[in-house]
């Protein structure tokens, strides 16, 4: 250590050692910068929406496409998915494996439900000619809810990693750990959802 | 190492506990939420969600009145979402989730409001395709 480093404030210089710190104490933190900036990304593809998605180049537009009782069977599947991953994690602290890994089955269900309904929409909509290369709407709109499914699809799959992982290895910290993180991530990805469903189809529907 | 390092190691140490502790309570009372708090975060976005699909399925306001309601409504489900389901609150991590949060919702903020401002000031200012081929 230098002697001008310990003339001055001890707090404004890095340690000469650094302190040491438990396993995995600052990935909460890390995950939710990541989610933070996951966020900004949506951000700019509802900016992209919301400029152009009054351009339908002649083609249909919101009123002539969305179907709003579907929308709203998604809405509930994500918030459904919402709810039992947060009774996952409460089963988690409990540290009851079975229930744990039943709430999380249910999850993907609910999840895997979502995906499903927005598969049917997707091609509906690409059967209709109402596809990403129709008019500058449709393609905003293709990718903002596209991205928004494909991190469900993400999510899904990770759901269903860490559930081999409890299974083989049991709720250890590092699992926990990482059921944070991808509770984080869940309900986020529904936090979203809700600028969707309001902003491109109910919005749209007002047009 | 000098009497000040050790001294200063010393500090370290009960700065560290303290901060450990702090953790562990927040790991036991917030990280994961009460089966009570789901449930009135699962009730309430139920209502904020309903609410507004109801209002632009039957169209029972004016399409004004229905869109400043539904985007308010999504503004506070939002906030329910952050509060029940994500668990924020001002000591998460020490307060640096929210400072992330809040840096970014105002980014968020001046994203979207620049790209519309900007977007529709262009379009209204643009010249029609018409004069222009009358200038060629």
């Amino acid at each position: 250590m230098s002697a001008t480093a310990q003339q001055l404030d001890p707090d404004l210089f890095h340690l000469a050692e650094e302190p040491h710190h438990a396993e995995g104490s600052s990935t909460m933190l890390g995950f939710w910068m990541y989610l933070m900036s996951d966020c900004l990304i949506f951000a700019m593809l509802f900016a992209t929406y919301a400029v152009l998605g009054t351009s339908y180049a002649g083609g249909p537009g919101p009123k002539d496409l969305f179907e709003l009782p579907l929308v709203a069977l998604n809405t509930a599947m994500l918030l459904l998915s919402s709810i039992t991953y947060g009774f996952a994690m409460l089963s988690m602290t409990e540290d009851k494996r079975g229930a744990t890994q039943a709430w999380l089955a249910i999850t993907a269900l609910f999840g895997l439900a979502f995906l499903c309904i927005e598969m049917y929409e997707f091609t509906h909509l690409i059967h209709e000619g109402a596809g990403p290369q129709r008019s500058a709407f449709l393609s905003s709109f293709f990718v903002l809810v596209g991205t928004h499914g494909l991190h469900v699809t993400f999510g899904l799959i990770w759901l269903v990693v860490l559930m081999v992982q409890v299974q083989v290895k049991g709720l250890i910290t590092a699992n926990k750990r990482r059921l944070m993180c991808l509770s984080l991530f869940w309900h986020f990805l529904d936090l979203i959802w809700i600028g969707v469903f309001t902003f491109v189809y109910l919005m749209g529907m007002l047009r | 190492m000098s009497a000040t390092g050790h001294a200063m190691d010393g500090q370290t140490h009960d700065r560290q506990d303290q901060h450990g502790q702090q953790d562990h309570r927040h790991d036991e009372d917030e990280a994961h939420g009460s089966r009570k708090g789901y449930w009135i975060g699962f009730a309430l976005s139920v209502v904020l969600t309903a609410i507004p699909f109801w209002l632009v399925m039957t169209m029972t306001l004016t399409k004004q009145a229905t869109a400043f309601i539904i985007m308010g409504f999504a503004a506070v489900q939002m906030l329910v979402h952050i509060v029940f389901f994500l668990h924020m609150n001002r000591r998460a991590e020490g307060g640096w989730s929210i400072m992330a949060l809040l840096f970014t919702v105002v980014i968020i903020g001046i994203a979207l409001s620049g790209s519309l401002w900007v977007m529709y000031h262009m379009n209204t200012n643009m010249m029609p395709t018409q004069a222009m081929s009358d200038m060629g």
